[in-house]
Order: C-alpha cells, then sequence, then structure tokens
C-alpha cells in the first residue's frame, strides 16, 4: 500500500503524546493512504476527550467525523485540548 | 445587598469629596459596574462634550459581587467618554483595586472637572482626601507606585495610576492598577490625566457585608467555584497556557491579523506563542515564563509572570527591567508581534513592560506601530519624520523604540501616540487605519470568523472583541461550535454574546468565567448577594438594556449607522492564505438583520417599542 507524509501538530497539554521533545509542536509522520483522523489520535494515545479542537489545514473536523475522515498527502492535523482566551 | 449603597463624588474643581447614596432603582435595571456607571455617565455628561475637557467625566465602577467570594469577583471597570473614540468607553480590569475600593466601603466613584494641579485621591475607608501630586507628576506608573507606597508604609494599599504617556497625551493610555493590571482600552487614562489626576490610592477594611443570603451565596459560589476546576479550560488551559495558547490556534485557522491586517497567517507564530514562552532560552536556561498569577478572588489564574532574557539587547545595561513582571497576553502577543510582523519574543515582552509600566494599551498601540510601518513602507512617512528610525515590518527595534517614544512622550513617538485613525489621516492615507470607530482590531481577523466582524462593527466602544467574543463559538466551540466563514446566525449569535457579556460586565465577575459558566450559574451568585429576584433571563434581558443605554449615548454623541461598519481592507481585500482564502467579511448580510433583531431602524436607531420594553 502507498503511504502519504503529514505534519502533525500538537499543541499546549496534548505535546505530552509526542513520542520524543520536538521543536515548534510539529512532526511529520509517515501514513498508510487511507489513514483517518481517528487513527492518527488512537496511535498516538490521545484521549478522545482531549482532543476538542482538531483542524485539517485550519479546517475544523468535528468528532463525528473524525472516523471516515481520511488524511492526504501533505495535510497538516493540529490538535488541541479545550482552549479558550481572549 | 452586595451593593454598599454608597458613592463618592470627587469634584476636582473645588476639590471635594462628597457622599452620596447609590440609587438602587437604577441598581435594579443596571446591576453596577458597567451598566450602572453608563447609566450615570448618561445622565451627567452631555455625550457630545469634548472628552478631554472638564466637562466629561470619568467612573470608577464595581459590581456587586466585587468583593465577595465570588470566583474572578475582583472586577471594576472605569466608564467615561473616549477621546480616542468620541464613543462610550468602559475598560474593564483586574487585580486587587476593586475589591478594595468595595471594601472600604464604596460602589463607584465619580470624578468630575478638573483639578488646577495635579493630585492624587487618598481613600481609607471613609476618609477621601486629594493629595497634591506634584512628585508624580511626570513619573512612570511604577514609579508613582513605588512612592506612594513607601510614603504610606503599607504594603496593602492598591493604586491605580497613569503613565507618562496619558500626561503626554497618548489617545490610548490605560488607567493600570497594581502595578499590571489595566483599564486598557480607549484612552481611559488619557482623560484621567486631562483632569489633572496622577493616582487613586485605595485601602479598604471593611470588608462586603450585607450579603441577601450568605447561605445560599456560599452553596451558589462554591458550586461555581467547582464548575470552574472541573472544566478543562477554566481549570487546566487558561492557568496552564494562559489566553497565549490561542496564538497558535488563531494562526493556524487562518486568522491571525498580520502586519496592519495585511495578511491573515503570521509565518513567526511560534517564536511568540504560549508554547514558545515556556521553553527554556539558551542564554540562562530559564522559560520566558515564570509563573502564572490570580486577581482577587480569582479561582482561574490565567495571568502571565515573565523575564526578560538578560542578555537581550533591549533590556542592555537597564536593569530595572531584569525581574519578573506582568506578561505577554495573546492580545498584546498578538498587537506587538504578528500584526507589525516581529518574532523576537524578548522585544515583545520588554514592549509590553513598558506599556504596563507607562500605561499603554498594548493592543492600539501595537496597531499604530502597525499602521506607521506600513505608511514606512509606502513612502509616505519617511526617516525623517521617525528621527531615522526604519520602521518597516518586523523590525524588532522599531517596536522597542517605539515603545520607549510613546511611553515619554517623544520625537515620533508623539505621532504614534495619536492612535491609527489620526496618524493614517496626518499622513494622508486614511484607508490604511485599522479601525472601527477610531479604536484599533484585537487579533482576530473578521475575514476569517464573520460574526466577529459584524460585533466589531457594531461594539459600542469601536473595535473590541470583548463585546461579543463570538470566536468562543466559531473557533473553540464553546458553548457550542459554529462555522466561522458562514453568516447564517451570526446575528443572532453576536447580539446573544453581547448582550450576555454586558451583563457579566455589569456584575464584578470576570468574562472568562463564561468559558465554564453560562448566566444559569452566574445568576444563582448574583441572586443570593442582591435584592432583585435575579434570573438568567432577567440578567440577559439587563445586558440588552445596557447594550442599548450605550448605544443611545453613542447616537446622542453624533455616531450614525455609517460608524457600523469595517476598514475597507476587510469588506473588499480578501485572506490571502488558509481556510478563509478568497473571502472577505461579509458585513451587508449580517448588519440589516442584527439591527431588526435588536429592534432597531434602518439607521440603527432603537425604535420606541424597543426602549419601552427595556424600561429606558
Amino acid at each position: 500500500m502507498s503511504s502519504i507524509t503529514i505534519a502533525l501538530k500538537l499543541y499546549a497539554s496534548l505535546t505530552e503524546f509526542f513520542p520524543e521533545r520536538v521543536k515548534n509542536n510539529k512532526i511529520e509522520i509517515k501514513l498508510p493512504q487511507g489513514t483517518s483522523v481517528a487513527e492518527v489520535l488512537s496511535n498516538f494515545r490521545i484521549p478522545s476527550e482531549r482532543a476538542h479542537l482538531v483542524l485539517i489545514n485550519g479546517v475544523y473536523i468535528p468528532p463525528e467525523e473524525r472516523q471516515g475522515k481520511c488524511l492526504l498527502e501533505k495535510d497538516v492535523l493540529a490538535v488541541w485540548p479545550p482552549v479558550a482566551g481572549g | 445587598m452586595a451593593w454598599q449603597k454608597r458613592i463618592l463624588r470627587v469634584n476636582l474643581n473645588d476639590q471635594s469629596c462628597t457622599e452620596e447614596p447609590l440609587n438602587m432603582e437604577w441598581a435594579q435595571k443596571f446591576l453596577g459596574q458597567r451598566g450602572l456607571a453608563t447609566k450615570y455617565l448618561s445622565e451627567e455628561i452631555d455625550p457630545k462634550v469634548d472628552a478631554l475637557s472638564p466637562g466629561n467625566k470619568l467612573i470608577m465602577a464595581t459590581g456587586p459581587l466585587t468583593g465577595t467570594m465570588a470566583s474572578t469577583g475582583g472586577r471594576y471597570s472605569v466608564i467615561t467618554k473616549s477621546p480616542l473614540t468620541g464613543a462610550i468607553a468602559c475598560s474593564n480590569s483586574g487585580g486587587f483595586i476593586g475589591a478594595e475600593l468595595k471594601q472600604a466601603g464604596w460602589d463607584m466613584i465619580i470624578f468630575e472637572g478638573k483639578s488646577d494641579k495635579p493630585v492624587y485621591l487618598y481613600l481609607e475607608d471613609d476618609v477621601a482626601s486629594l493629595c497634591d501630586a506634584a512628585e508624580l507628576w511626570g513619573k512612570s506608573v511604577w514609579a508613582t507606585d513605588e512612592l506612594l507606597h513607601a510614603k504610606y508604609q503599607d504594603p496593602l494599599i492598591r493604586i491605580a495610576c497613569v503613565g507618562r504617556s496619558a500626561e503626554e497625551g497618548c489617545l490610548y493610555a490605560s488607567i493600570v492598577n497594581d502595578r499590571h493590571r489595566a483599564a486598557g482600552r480607549s484612552g481611559v487614562g488619557t482623560v484621567m490625566a486631562s483632569k489633572n489626576l496622577k493616582a487613586v490610592v485605595v485601602r479598604g477594611t471593611k470588608g462586603v457585608g450585607n450579603v441577601r443570603d450568605p447561605k445560599a451565596f456560599f452553596k451558589a459560589t462554591s458550586e461555581g467555584k467547582k464548575t470552574l476546576a472541573d472544566n478543562a479550560v477554566t481549570g487546566e488551559g487558561l492557568p496552564a497556557m494562559g489566553t497565549q495558547v490561542l496564538m497558535n490556534v488563531i494562526n493556524e485557522v487562518g486568522a491571525m491579523p498580520t502586519r496592519n491586517m495585511r495578511e491573515v497567517q503570521f509565518e513567526g507564530a511560534a517564536k511568540i506563542s504560549a508554547e514558545a514562552m515556556a521553553e527554556p532560552r539558551e542564554s540562562d536556561g530559564k522559560p520566558n515564563l515564570v509563573t502564572n498569577a490570580a486577581c482577587f478572588g480569582c479561582t482561574i489564574a490565567c495571568g502571565r509572570i515573565s523575564t526578560i532574557d538578560p542578555q537581550h539587547y533591549s533590556i542592555e545595561n537597564k536593569p530595572e527591567y531584569i525581574g519578573a513582571s506582568g506578561g505577554l497576553e495573546y492580545e498584546s502577543a498578538w498587537a506587538l508581534g504578528s500584526n507589525v510582523g516581529v518574532d523576537d519574543l524578548d522585544a515583545l515582552t520588554y514592549a509590553n513592560f513598558l506599556c504596563n509600566e507607562d500605561g499603554m494599551d498594548p493592543i492600539s498601540f501595537g496597531a499604530t506601530v502597525s499602521a506607521a510601518m506600513e505608511l514606512f513602507g509606502m513612502g509616505a512617512i519617511t526617516l525623517e519624520h521617525t528621527g531615522g528610525v526604519d520602521m518597516s515590518f518586523g523590525s524588532a527595534e522599531a517596536l522597542t523604540i517605539s515603545a520607549e517614544l510613546v511611553a515619554k512622550g517623544e520625537g515620533f513617538g508623539r505621532d504614534l501616540a495619536m492612535g491609527s485613525k489620526k496618524l493614517c489621516e496626518k499622513y494622508g492615507h486614511p484607508e490604511i487605519s485599522m479601525t472601527v470607530k477610531g479604536q484599533e482590531f484585537p487579533a482576530y481577523d473578521p475575514r476569517s470568523i464573520q460574526g466577529m466582524g459584524l460585533g466589531y462593527a457594531t461594539s459600542n466602544r469601536g473595535a473590541c472583541h470583548l463585546r461579543g467574543y463570538t470566536v468562543s463559538s466559531e473557533i473553540m466551540g464553546v458553548p457550542v461550535k459554529t462555522d466561522p466563514l458562514v453568516t447564517e446566525g451570526k446575528p443572532e449569535l453576536v447580539k446573544s454574546f453581547q448582550d450576555a457579556t454586558a451583563a457579566v460586565d455589569s456584575t464584578g465577575l470576570c468574562t472568562f468565567t463564561t468559558f465554564a459558566w453560562t448566566l444559569e450559574d452566574i445568576a444563582p451568585q448574583v441572586d443570593a448577594a442582591c435584592e432583585g429576584g435575579w434570573t438568567a433571563e432577567s440578567m440577559l434581558e439587563a445586558g440588552e438594556r445596557i447594550w442599548n443605554l450605550e448605544r443611545q449615548f453613542n447616537l446622542d454623541a453624533g455616531l450614525t449607522r455609517k460608524d457600523d461598519t469595517l476598514p475597507a481592507r476587510l469588506l473588499k481585500d480578501a485572506a490571502k492564505t488558509g481556510p478563509a482564502k478568497g473571502s472577505v467579511n461579509r458585513l451587508d448580510e449580517m448588519l440589516p438583520q442584527y439591527y431588526s433583531l435588536r429592534g432597531w431602524d434602518a439607521e440603527g436607531v432603537p425604535n420606541d417599542e424597543t426602549m419601552k420594553r427595556l424600561g429606558l
């Protein structure tokens, strides 16, 4: 099966789910084509309740779509726990 | 009741301080703080008055829950007519002085007239006196704070004062309390300085008694605190990361105003984010962020305490800036960072320190510098104008020198002190000014967050995120997620956020509680403290009443429907990158429906039925 490369960004308290210390909260990962958002989150052992804000290329992916939403080559998947500011 | 039922009226013309009863009929309709003080201001001044004339008044107002055991119950607001916008100004601050004022036995202080020489107010419980401020005039906020603490030898006095920028007429000067909290926006500090009022010193030992139902109040506030602690945002996110956690979020969604709002994403955002503030630096192995901090009674503690890299150029031979002080919040980091194209975290922190030290609103300051940088790039501003400072976008030196000049009112800093609108008018390019009603934008591009565009255009104090923070829904999904790129449903969303926020701002509580609380959580606390049978519904109605009162003040001041708009750049020049690429803000799709929802006519004037329904 062919593979794709995406960028995974984990922010705030989710940085602890990176396997090692990374710069600028970003790593590149290779995935089998057809990998879903939910599978990536699961691979990195990120509990679903902490994956509050999930964006692909800046566009929000609601929880009910994460199982079926597959990543494409060069996608940027960015994830935050519940955050807010002002 | 949690009101003290007492107002201190300070007449600066004849130097008198007199006590008056609080108008409790108005308190039942406008609650306190923002709402109640706006009512007083509306009744007592001509809205057309010159904001910097003795005819303007300045009110420092607490809410009924200020100084109580309610979480975040330490807020106070400054209400006056703004010299920056000509509209109503209401700037809210935390820290400790609001609670101290309440505990001294007062709900608000009304300053009127103008002193013929610099003075400060000393208020210790029932004793109020105006004192000579000759030795304080010309001093920074921090120096003033130190001199007054040394004079009174009481570490528990609380001080709010203006810095040199306000004395020099900077139109976006703030009133700083407790050294690094501020009533920041709309030039409330400029009004204070125009009255020759340098500082307000407060010591209160009376506490806040007379809570209507103490047992119910204890129960309601305890439940509220538990809700805040259990919520992931208020219990974990804000204390750990502060509001700065938004730097990467907003950049990722393509709503980061960059280089005077010409772009919507900043390549250097990661370097000035909350995550960057926590990274150990190379020079001394310490991170920028030292600790978080809380205001009076707050169980969230979102405040940032930071240090500057001791080897950074900005503080070379300036040991006074080596210690820890108030650090970057998201708004200041954006304004001093992406909007001027600077990604030097220490330069931003230094500029932020200066904004605290001499009382400048970092949003308006940063946005004005960004306008100057665009004008410089166009050739409209030259090295001759700037005194030789290269004002190119991305120059950390231009940022830090500008902060030093505005702080002291020197050189090109006098132009920067006018604010973006007047600066751009002076140099022949008013279209470059990114302002609404003369006030500079905060950190969310309305091309990428449609509801915020409507919120900015209709905000009663000019461009502002805190009048109706629909970012919470449109980006963060609190309380429910809405699509930031659509206009459908946004008039309703904006109106509900504006009304609810007006109510919260009138209680003495912090608006950040609303990431976890709704009015259903707040109303039981207000009701247990105050007479009036307060419910979520009656609070929302009070919020709508306050919004319309502010609107009426602005209409009476001469503002019209034409002022409910956005700069052409945001309505005509599409976002270049990110999810909103190709989008402009579609204000025209939202504004008519918003007027209709508000019960206003096509000119944005509240109709008779609306005014009657709200008891105005």
